[in-house]
């Protein structure tokens, strides 16, 4: 059973070490929300705005505490709404900025998002996730958000998401959160939960000189003809500026031209929103990151993120132990999905087993994917615990290539999509069943 | 004729013993709303018989009768009346001739015609804050500019400073980061009275209360413009609507006394017609220290003036002449606008108070001693792009 890391990636030209001032190198116990507050640092984050809100606050409570001694700003605003756009208009004066949340606030805060999108402002937002929808239940965990992540602002655009599963994590991908901010220009979205924020564990947090930093893409046009919106590098990425330089630009979250002014024409519309979807659709694999373990001689995947992953990882050991060929997926970067990997894995594989705190968002993309060459079987959980790694294994076993053949060849169908046969011969009560069995049976 | 507009600003007014400017009519841009004729102090323009392409009446001048006082100048909301330096004139102090309206070489002119209607009093404003903006002794890159959305939200658009249209309501919060972001920065909120008291309410008491270092200048035409005349916070008990086909209900706020409680360091309030006051008004909010706020009275002929049967801009400007008292320092608590009513101006409150950047660095100095990094010192050369 081999084992990829969750390596990141591989360096890019133009990467430097991180500022000193930020970054506490050394051996830390610290939860994933710690974590995060201090990868914002070491990344060089000096400009965040936040909003209390459990279970995300110690984010913003620990960056509170250390952000004087640093030189900074840490304001605590009004609401989310607020918040999410306080950090914008501080990426335009020249900072890296950030803001935190949970579910009501990650609502409130998608309008941004979108002006984030439009005018591409690179900005982390972080996620922790907990049981939902609405108030839900603000201190135990969820993985409900991740369809949101993706489609909660209106209009077509891309971001991209990242999601940890460990303080440790929440500390690397904290400063790749930021650095794929700045090299594509997009917010990103650090999807934490409630448990990998809670958690406490062994952080280390290197020497300044050995974290990588992307720097800021500023532009190489002159004062006085810069073009806002000039894609300058690798085709697609405009260069940024900063208020008080003297460029004179204008920022607006209406359609806009290369100037950056307003122009409500079909032709501005195509070419600015392909442009804004195509800059990550067409980058994906070059940002796609999973880890992979024992997938070689799998019949079986096991898919599952964030906190889940962990669980999942015990189920499929069990599973290895019983003889069944089970490996374990885990997509770090949600979004863009990864794509390519899962319709590889569906031309070899017999079906993809989805583990997540939700009742089916992430396995919805396995199953596109997966396009009928492989069955796809969630295991879905309404949030507030994790799952149960007997109930996961049990999902195994009954995905097992010999106990299918056992049920005939009608039985491999997802249950998701297996539901309008199971009614005809259950009738009506036992409709939700084959999802809500694993669940129970936990 | 009788103007409100005595008082002179320092540095606008005609020197003596000067060649006296030529009135230029930049016949296209017109859209005829009649504020120059109406407010010249010496009757010396008149509405043409022609029509110009879009259909309007431009003006015409006698020379004879004008002195150059620029009045029209800075009234006319699409730019297209001003003073210009007559040929021989002697030069001034260090200044080239002036050949263009004199908000020319701070608007985006590749951008015009705006998308004010005529007789819409938020031209006039952008005139006087360009104006402000010339004089207030900042330089121009230092100023940055956020608007929010409706009619006056597009101010950002036309001003050629660092400018940001941003979201519905969110001007302030949005500026408010710029502000703390680039502390050397002065950072301006135009907008209107729906974007910002309404879906932005929240962020105008909390940045006022925070005393954030912002200008915010709302434009008040009682109405929301750019969506078709609904109900705004501030539309008059009575004064009909689109979505108050009967008449408001509602008590609107006195945004004065909503600003001043709120711990806004200036307060003042000036109508479209008021030039040079909004000017000196916008002078002083640019150099303050603290939150800063100014209402602006304005016209809206295509909405709040025709729903109530009003008349057009020209009707309200005259209103406006008419109906106005000036009250400097008066009880912000006294200067709610009725329906119809006296509408009282002035500058109502002007004090110093320390901002929020001042106070957070102060409390965590006192705190934190040394160990302290203060925030907003300037910064060294080339370490923001490091």
């Amino acid at each position: 059973m081999t084992r990829t890391p969750a390596a990141v990636q591989a360096p890019l030209a133009g990467f430097t070490g991180a500022d000193p001032a930020g970054v506490a190198s050394g051996d830390h116990f610290m939860d994933g929300d710690f974590a995060c507050a201090e990868g914002a640092l070491a990344a060089g984050c000096r400009f965040i705005a936040g909003y209390p809100i459990t279970p995300s606050t110690e984010v913003v409570e620990h960056f509170a505490r250390r952000i004087p001694t640093i030189g900074g700003v840490f304001i605590q605003m009004e609401d989310e709404i607020a918040a999410s756009i306080a950090i914008q208009g501080a990426v335009w004066a020249g900072h890296k900025s950030m803001t935190v949340t949970s579910g009501p606030g990650f609502s409130l805060m998608m309008e941004h998002i979108g002006l984030a999108a439009m005018a591409e402002v690179p900005c982390v937002f972080v996620d922790v996730q907990r049981g939902g929808p609405s108030t839900g239940l603000p201190t135990l965990p969820g993985q409900a958000d991740v369809m949101q992540a993706r489609w909660g602002s209106h209009g077509d655009y891309e971001i991209i998401a990242i999601c940890p599963n460990s303080p440790q994590e929440s500390f690397d991908f904290t400063i790749d959160a930021f650095n794929l901010a700045e090299q594509y220009r997009v917010p990103v979205m650090l999807m934490m939960d409630e448990c990998v924020g809670h958690m406490h564990e062994k952080v280390t947090i290197p020497r300044p000189e050995d974290i990588k930093i992307f720097p800021r893409r500023w532009t190489k046009q002159a004062v006085g003809s810069y073009l806002p919106y000039k894609p300058e590098f690798d085709g697609w990425i405009p260069g940024m500026v900063k208020a008080g330089d003297g460029h004179f630009f204008h920022i607006t979250g209406l359609t806009h031209d290369e100037r950056g002014y307003p122009a409500m024409s079909v032709e501005c519309q195509e070419s600015l929103v392909r442009r804004l979807v195509d800059k990550i659709r067409l980058n994906a694999d070059a940002i796609c990151r999973c880890e992979e373990i024992g997938l070689e001689d799998a019949e079986i995947v096991l898919i599952a993120y964030g906190i889940t992953s962990r669980v999942a990882y015990a189920a499929m050991e069990e599973a290895r132990r019983r003889g069944l060929k089970v490996g374990l997926l885990r997509p770090i970067i949600l979004w863009p999905f990864p794509e390519r990997r899962i319709r590889e894995l569906a031309e070899k594989v017999n079906t993809f087993v989805v583990a997540e705190l939700n009742y089916g968002q992430l396995s919805l993309e396995v199953e596109r994917c997966a396009a009928g060459k492989a069955d796809t079987i969630l295991i879905g959980h309404g949030g507030g615990t994790v799952h149960e790694p007997e109930a996961i294994l049990e999902v195994l076993l009954r995905a097992a290539p010999d106990a299918i053949g056992r049920q005939g060849p009608r039985k491999r169908m997802s249950p998701l999509r297996a539901a309008p046969d199971a009614i005809d011969r259950q009738g009506p009560r036992k409709r939700m069943s084959p999802l809500r069995a694993a669940g129970k049976k936990r | 004729m009788d103007t409100p507009n005595k008082e002179t600003t320092p540095g606008t007014s005609p020197a003596p013993r000067r060649v006296k400017p030529k009135l230029v009519v930049d016949w296209e841009r017109c859209k005829g709303c009649g504020f120059c004729v109406e407010f010249c102090p010496k009757e010396a323009l008149d509405l043409s018989g022609d029509f110009n392409r879009k259909g309007y009446h431009p003006p015409v001048v006698d020379d004879a009768k004008c002195v150059g006082c620029n009045i029209c100048e800075l009234i006319c909301p699409e730019f297209s009346i001003f003073c210009k330096d007559a040929e021989g004139a002697p030069a001034r102090k260090g200044k080239e001739p002036k050949k263009t309206h004199l908000a020319e070489p701070l608007l985006r002119m590749d951008r015009m015609p705006h998308i004010w209607c005529p007789g819409c009093g938020i031209g006039t404003t952008v005139n006087c804050f360009t104006v402000a903006l010339s004089q207030c002794g900042i330089p121009r890159e230092k100023i940055g500019l956020v608007s929010g959305i409706g009619c006056t939200g597009r101010v950002a658009g036309y001003v050629n400073l660092d400018s940001f249209h941003t979201t519905h309501g969110r001007a302030i919060p949005f500026a408010t980061g710029l502000a703390l972001g680039n502390p050397d920065m002065k950072v301006v909120v135009y907008s209107g009275d729906g974007d910002l008291t309404a879906i932005g309410g929240n962020h105008f008491i909390h940045a006022a209360r925070r005393n954030m270092n912002l200008t915010v200048i709302l434009v008040n035409n009682f109405i929301y413009g750019m969506t078709g005349g609904q109900t705004a916070p501030t539309t008059p008990i009575d004064a009909k609507s689109s979505t108050s086909p009967y008449g408001a209900s509602e008590p609107p706020f006195n945004l004065a006394h909503l600003a001043e409680t709120c711990g806004a360091t200036y307060v003042a309030r000036w109508t479209a017609l008021h030039t040079r006051q909004l000017t000196r008004a916008m002078q002083e909010a640019l150099n303050k220290k603290g939150f800063s706020f100014i209402e602006i009275i304005a016209p809206c002929p295509t909405l709040f003036l025709r729903l109530n049967k009003l008349g057009d801009g020209l009707s309200m400007m005259r209103f406006f002449r008419d109906n106005s008292e000036i009250q400097n320092g008066a009880d912000t608590r006294s200067v709610a606008i009725p329906y119809q009513g006296k509408i009282v101006l002035g500058k109502f409150v002007d004090k110093e108070e320390p901002t929020w950047l001042d106070r957070m660095n102060n409390q965590m100095s006192k705190a934190l001693g040394t160990r302290h990094v203060p925030y907003g010192a300037p910064k060294k050369e080339g370490e923001a792009k490091s």
